[in-house]
């Protein structure tokens, strides 16, 4: 495969994935103000991924459109990282995997906007401005949940605790990663690596949260080798185009 | 005590002048108890409605067949979420608190609106939600920008804007499925059969057997009555189903000239028997709604914690 063309999907399929999963808990929030601001995350999420699929199928230049690569890719041919599919199983669970994503966008994507591509620095300031604001919102999630009530504290703890090894995987070169880099194109991952931890180390101290101890290094997905949740998502999600084929919706 | 009395005869023929001059009443004027406590039922079960109706659109979000088409919907069940926001707000302006109208709610004394306890069944489903259940709802909701209380009228002007949106998405959604393929179209139509008396019945039972329908109309809570909403939506929705393609189940052409359409009789038996808790998802949306709540408390108790602590710190 094209390494541009690997390198937009890995990026919309983490958008893609990610905003999914909060899909999934809209109107089930613990109150009204933060279904809302679910919602708008996801909402951004998907928004970005769109725009980078279209563009995607251009580059890919089959005649297939956006939504083709989205609805009828199957769960070898995408490229999100392992810790997007990870399940809502609470709330901690939920914005321990955001704080996560969104202090990896927030890095990543300020890397992207001195790309060489055009169209990548274009999205990447757009969508910086978006997760900024994730950002902020997750990190003062972090402190609620990490400095708040002790079961908050115990609960935010599994959480990290379990999604802690996804981590690695987002900052692991795959082959496209690498030109990309080179070519002046894609982002450097040692960087964004530096800032995410840094942030982390400082959000975790305000909410009395400690980084895990080890390197488990768990997870392909940008070599298309993913958990068990992924396939589910994507039959689901994919569920009406691939019986009805003829339908254009 | 005769001054007291005399003092709220004076009140209430102060509120009843403002009434007929058509003058809001606003939070802080007084008001009869009555009044008070029938917009607290009407506001609280409109929010309710709102929050409710996210579930049978929820349950098709994930499976949305296009990324416009998931967008569109998130964004839908994102503004009603807003709609039961400034409800609950409104509500909240007569003295009552979130948490008692959730309460009522799971404890069956607050209702919503009766149509959410149908089933989603198929995608064609998220097209006449929208065109037929938030187009009954604008009917309603339209007249309702002059209500008389001001916090509600100006909720309601705000909410048909956005609900006009709906409709207009809702009906795309139809349209696309009866350019499509047979399935698609039968869908259309499978969708159009279960939602029609559902949607007619959100009007609420015919003006002679409404309960609450002659001190509302008085106050002008309720600007129009049940029926005569009801024929406004009948004869506004047949030629736009005559327009997809559709053919809407059991009506007739009353008057050839104007082109004026009756439905054919409401089964009333059945829309008590939802309404009072026994319709296909009654118990699946309170469920749903109560998990969520419970799920959430542990949430809701270390955010007042922790931003308590991060406030005094």
């Amino acid at each position: 495969m094209d390494f541009k063309l690997k390198y937009y999907l890995q990026i919309a399929d983490n958008a893609l994935i990610l905003s999914h999963r909060l899909g999934e808990v809209v109107s089930r929030g613990p109150y009204l103000e933060e279904d809302i601001a679910n919602t708008n995350v996801a909402l951004d999420l998907i928004g970005m991924a769109e725009s980078i699929y279209e563009q995607a199928a251009l580059l890919e230049d089959k005649g297939r459109t956006g939504d083709d690569l989205v609805y009828r890719r199957a769960e070898h041919q995408y490229f999100n990282a392992n810790l997007v599919e990870q399940p809502n199983k609470d709330f901690a669970y939920i914005l321990v995997r955001q704080f996560l994503m969104d202090a990896f966008h927030v890095y990543f994507l300020t890397e992207l906007t001195k790309s060489k591509d055009e169209f990548l620095a274009a999205v990447a300031i757009k969508s910086l401005k978006e997760v900024t604001y994730h950002l902020r919102r997750s990190s003062e999630w972090m402190i609620r949940l990490g400095d708040g009530t002790a079961e908050a504290s115990e609960r935010t703890k599994i959480a990290i605790r379990n999604l802690w090894k996804f981590k690695f995987e987002l900052f692991t070169e795959s082959e496209a990663d690498l030109i990309m880099k080179e070519r002046g194109e894609g982002v450097d991952l040692k960087v964004v690596e530096k800032m995410w931890r840094q942030k982390v180390r400082e959000i975790f101290f305000i909410a009395q949260l400690e980084i895990p101890e080890g390197e488990f290094i768990v997870g392909q997905g940008k070599s298309g080798n993913h958990t068990e949740y992924l396939g589910k998502i994507l039959a689901e999600m994919q569920f009406l185009p691939t019986h009805y084929p003829d339908a254009v919706w | 005590m005769l001054t007291k009395e005399l003092s709220e005869d004076q009140l209430l023929a102060e509120f009843d002048l403002k009434i007929a001059s058509d003058i809001k009443i606003e939070p802080r004027d007084w008001m009869p108890e009555e009044y008070r406590n029938q917009l607290i039922r009407q506001i609280s079960q409109h929010a309710h409605s709102e929050i409710i109706g996210m579930q049978p659109e929820g349950n098709w979000l994930n499976r949305a067949p296009s990324l416009r088409s998931k967008k569109i919907l998130m964004a839908k069940i994102q503004d009603e979420a807003g709609h039961g926001l400034y409800l609950y707000s409104a509500a909240e302006t007569l003295g009552i608190s979130r948490e008692q109208m959730i309460a009522a709610l799971h404890a069956g004394k607050a209702k919503y609106a009766s149509v959410f306890n149908y089933p989603s069944l198929n995608w064609a489903d998220m097209g006449a939600i929208g065109w037929l259940v938030d187009g009954a709802a604008i009917t309603n909701q339209v007249s309702l920008q002059r209500t008389s209380y001001g916090p509600y009228a100006r909720a309601m002007v705000r909410i048909c804007k956005e609900e006009s949106f709906h409709q207009r998405q809702g009906y795309e959604i139809m349209w696309r499925m009866m350019q499509g393929t047979e399935d698609q179209k039968r869908m259309a139509q499978d969708a159009l059969n279960r939602w029609w008396y559902p949607a007619l019945m959100m009007f609420g039972p015919h003006d002679a057997d409404s309960a609450h329908s002659s001190k509302s109309m008085k106050w002008k809570i309720k600007r129009e009555s049940n029926d005569h909403l009801r024929a406004k939506f009948v004869n506004k929705s047949i030629p736009q189903a005559e327009l997809l393609g559709l053919k809407v189940p059991d009506v007739k052409l009353i008057d050839e000239a104007s082109g004026i359409y009756e439905h054919t009789a409401i089964n009333w038996e059945e829309f008590w028997t939802v309404v009072n808790g026994n319709g296909p998802c009654n118990k699946q949306r309170i469920e749903h709604h109560i998990k969520a709540h419970e799920d959430g408390e542990w949430v809701r108790k270390t955010a007042i914690a922790a931003d308590l602590k991060h406030h005094t710190n």
